[in-house]
């Protein structure tokens, strides 16, 4: 049976792993190297590595860190953050990642995901999509509009909507975060979740708001997230991956046990 | 020397980490010549099935047929096993090897496509899964999947069973990713260095 996959995201900073509460309040986590491995080892999943200041400082994914991060894993490893052109990406692949997550570029320029798709397959394309439900009245979820440049700028363009035309572009699965859950360790946005994977046929993996094995539970099970996607919860020994993974399994959630 | 045929779809970085670290060096190599001499060969492959056309162009799929029945260790990985058998619907004119019999499908409708993430593995006494047991998990990323034939020693149910891996006398081949796979993909490499 198909489980579902429990991912560790390590936001990397200038060569350090950080994690920001709702995209902001930078604490440092550590080596993204020696933490990949370590939740590698504990059972996680799948590893995404993201450079969370490359759009801002208009500079490059930092090679160095992803082919350091790469030598000694063998999980799926996504790397995201400054991907703007198919050479960006053949970069990251030759560092030694097997994904790429591409988040603001492909706003830019939605042919990118088709570009990096037909050179490196559609399984290599990740779209990631911030979302933030819409405060305009109406049905928030149906309404939630995409942002780019980590959060800071609204697109006008809406989630379910570009969700599915990424899809139709080649990618290979899509990773959405709610902006409005980011950090809050209160829970994923399960409704917003459900039907973002609803509207596509490829795999959906949430993020934003973990906080309990629940959380994880309830975007897996009601939230039909084919995946669950956290940073901090891991790095600060709130949760470890195995007794997540048997929390969940107990609410009925397929996992890969033992890890 | 173990060589691992790059036929320019996706990146070959993975396998030669994992290959490395399964103390196993290998060579990269789109040249017949170093397929005839290889000991060992590895069809890695992410990407469209039309890809492996290029192994026709340049003279690589004679040469891996020679090597392989001059007895020679194969092993396909994703794509590489498709290549295996007769062809797929995923590109209806370029055909593989038909070492074993059958065509490769799409994944039927209903279920999310591509099939992606740790799936387990039902197996039968084999070479390249000879330590590994039934239930244990391997990640897969793809939308295409070889028929189960009596060739067929471990299989994946997704929506169908569907083969995970192949096995008749030196010529193998796993749908999942064993580079990716943890410690388990890396036992099955280092199987099949062993061979």
């Amino acid at each position: 049976m198909l489980t579902k996959r429990i991912i560790a995201c390590l936001d990397v900073n200038a060569g350090r792993v950080v994690k920001g509460v709702q995209f902001i309040d930078i604490v440092d986590a550590g080596d993204p190297a020696e933490l990949a491995l370590r939740h590698a080892e504990a059972g996680t999943d799948e590893i995404v590595l993201l450079d969370i200041t490359a759009t801002q400082e208009e500079r490059g994914t930092l090679i160095d860190t992803v082919r350091r991060t790469a030598r000694q894993l063998f999980v799926p490893f996504t790397v995201g953050g400054g991907i703007r052109a198919v050479e960006d990406a053949a970069a990251v692949f030759d560092a030694g990642a097997d994904k790429v997550s591409i988040n603001s570029a492909a706003i830019a320029r939605p042919e990118l995901i088709g570009e990096i798709g037909n050179k490196f397959g559609a399984q290599a394309v990740i779209v990631a999509i911030d979302a933030r439900r819409s405060r305009e009245g109406g049905d928030a979820v149906a309404n939630a509009e995409v942002y780019v440049s980590g959060g800071r700028k609204p697109t006008g363009r809406k989630v379910l909507e570009w969700a599915r035309e990424a899809e139709a572009r080649g990618a290979g699965e899509i990773l959405l975060t709610s902006m409005d859950a980011d950090g809050t360790r209160a829970g994923f946005d399960c409704e917003l979740t459900a039907r973002v994977s609803e509207a596509v046929q490829i795999p959906v993996i949430a993020s934003g708001g973990a906080g309990t094995a629940d959380h994880f539970a309830d975007v897996l099970l009601q939230g039909k997230a084919d995946a669950a996607l956290a940073a901090s919860i891991f790095h600060f020994g709130v949760a470890n991956v195995r007794t997540l993974k048997e929390e969940i399994a107990k609410r009925g959630v397929p996992v890969r046990l033992p890890c | 020397m173990i060589a691992v045929i790059d036929y320019k779809a996706g990146n070959l970085t993975s396998v030669m980490k994992a290959l490395l670290a399964v103390g196993a060096p290998a060579e990269a190599t789109s040249d017949p010549d170093a397929v005839a001499k290889s000991d060992k060969l590895v069809l890695p492959g992410v990407g469209h099935f039309s890809a492996t056309a290029f192994l026709e162009e340049r003279g690589l799929k004679a040469a891996i047929r020679e090597r392989i029945n001059q007895g020679a260790p194969f092993l396909g990985i994703c794509v590489g096993l498709q290549w295996l058998f007769e062809g797929s619907t995923e590109s209806q004119d370029v055909s593989g090897l038909g070492a074993f019999g059958g065509r490769c499908e799409c994944f039927a409708a209903g279920i999310k496509v591509p099939h992606v993430g740790w799936n387990s593995l039902e197996v039968k006494p084999s070479r390249l899964l000879q330590n590994v047991s039934s239930g244990e998990f391997v990640y897969y990323t793809h939308s295409y999947r070889a028929p189960v034939v009596n060739e067929t020693v471990a299989v994946t149910n997704y929506g169908a069973p569907f083969t995970a891996a192949v096995e008749r006398d030196n010529v193998m081949g796993v749908q999942f990713h064993p580079e990716k796979s943890g410690s388990l993909g890396l036992r099955i490499l280092e199987n099949f260095v062993r061979l």
